[in-house]
């Protein structure tokens, strides 16, 4: 699986051609949608409440849309200015803001009810600049974040971990930082199914100590929809090996090039007749 | 949109710059957007809102100015509710700059986006 953060800095990966394919791409959208509301249930906010969320890397809003469904008010952050323009555009409810999560958040103490975020973190592992220490980083973004959750608030962050070392680096800059908590696996079998759940609790909620929930297990068409990955390619390949594919120089291609070519004029064509197009005999 | 609600929740984020609360608003374009009330959400805010800063927002702004202190009962105020809403939800700020009242940094609103990033000595 390629890795977008070994491409390019977050805010340069996620240009104008990105953006607009998280707008367009139904599977994309489908996917956020699904992992955003596994993202609230693990929130476990208050039923019947409008609460106060802020969503981590909300890019153009797919994940913000959902909250907004469910009836929540939201604030969004981002680096990447492509996608906030798309969001914009696509007038969403919350409040946007271009900032860098690695340098920490200028919001008030207690200001939020939960927090969110859509495969963000594992960008922040990555030092795009000279100047960047991927720790320290961590440390800003969680400890900044920390305050500026009520207590016994919850915050739920999906990410693609690349390797076991990014996980206990950011888990354990998230405990530094005074969170409790820890990752929660869903499918934990499947290699295509499988979703990592950093799920951390600023505090206790009800004076007593929160539990880490439970992943989801079973089959990997577990997962509401079903949507798990792209099989057109493999699709492609199987229906060659059948001989099913279609050919591409049909009837109608070599028309269309016979009537370029008299446009064109510079050579003499043949006339169209009914075995144009058509395939010879083997016996030929 | 940068809505007075969130205005009253940011500060200055630059390092060693502890007082940065709240953010002066400079040359602010100001639009009103209609938005369904919420008594329940707003009731639920207002713990969390100081008071004395959205006064001199809204003052400094130009709004129609709000009570001197929350009443004693506001879930059941009416006409202060109403007010509230319309200062906290309805007020989008479009394009201008907010300025950290100690450390002078200005973080500019493009498009109703405002850009927080700072540069690498104020991390």
């Amino acid at each position: 699986m390629s890795r977008p953060e070994h491409t390019a800095p977050p805010e340069i990966f996620y240009n104008d051609i990105e953006a607009e394919k998280y707008t367009q791409n139904t599977r994309i959208i489908n996917v956020q949608a699904q992992l955003t509301y596994r993202a609230l249930e693990l929130l476990a906010l208050p039923d019947d409440k409008t609460s106060f969320l802020l969503d981590i890397g909300c890019g153009s809003g797919l994940s913000g849309e959902v909250l907004s469904e469910e009836g929540h008010e939201w604030i969004g952050v981002d680096i990447a200015p492509a996608m906030l323009d798309v969001a914009n555009e696509r007038e969403v409810d919350g409040d946007l803001f271009l900032q860098d999560i690695g340098q920490g958040f200028g919001f008030r103490p207690g200001t939020f009810d939960g927090a969110i975020s859509i495969s963000v973190i594992q960008w922040l592992c990555n030092a795009d600049k000279k100047c960047n220490n991927p720790y320290r980083r961590l440390a800003r973004f969680f400890g900044t974040l920390y305050t500026s959750l009520a207590r016994g608030a919850r915050a739920v962050f999906q990410f693609y971990p690349e390797n076991d070392h990014q996980v206990q680096m950011i888990t354990s800059a998230a405990l530094k930082a005074g969170f409790t908590g820890g990752i929660v696996v869903d499918y934990p079998n499947s290699a295509k199914a499988r979703k990592t759940f950093l799920c951390l609790f600023a505090g206790q909620r009800d004076g007593q100590t929160q539990a880490l929930p439970q992943g989801l297990s079973g089959e990997e068409g577990g997962m509401a929809g079903g949507i798990q990955f792209e099989s057109r390619r493999v699709d492609d390949r199987a229906s060659v090996r059948k001989g099913k594919r279609k050919g591409i120089k049909d009837k109608e291609w070599i028309q269309n090039k016979k009537e370029q070519m008299r446009k064109k004029g510079d050579k003499k064509v043949a006339n169209d007749s009914k075995f144009t197009g058509r395939k010879r005999r083997p016996k030929f | 949109m940068v809505r007075l609600l969130t205005h009253n929740m940011l500060q200055c984020h630059v390092k060693n710059c502890t007082n940065g609360f709240p953010l002066r608003f400079q040359d602010p374009v100001i639009e009103q957007h209609e938005q369904e009330i919420n008594k329940e959400f707003l009731v639920n805010m207002l713990p969390r809102i100081d008071w004395n800063a959205l006064r001199t927002t809204v003052d400094q702004l130009g709004l129609p100015e709000l009570p001197a202190a929350v009443p004693e009962n506001p879930a059941e105020d009416e006409a202060f509710l109403a007010a509230l809403h319309r200062a906290l939800m309805e007020v989008n700020i479009q394009s201008g700059s907010m300025v950290c009242p100690e450390c002078e940094h200005v973080y500019p609103i493009r498009d109703g986006i405002p850009n927080m990033l700072l540069s690498e000595d104020e991390v």
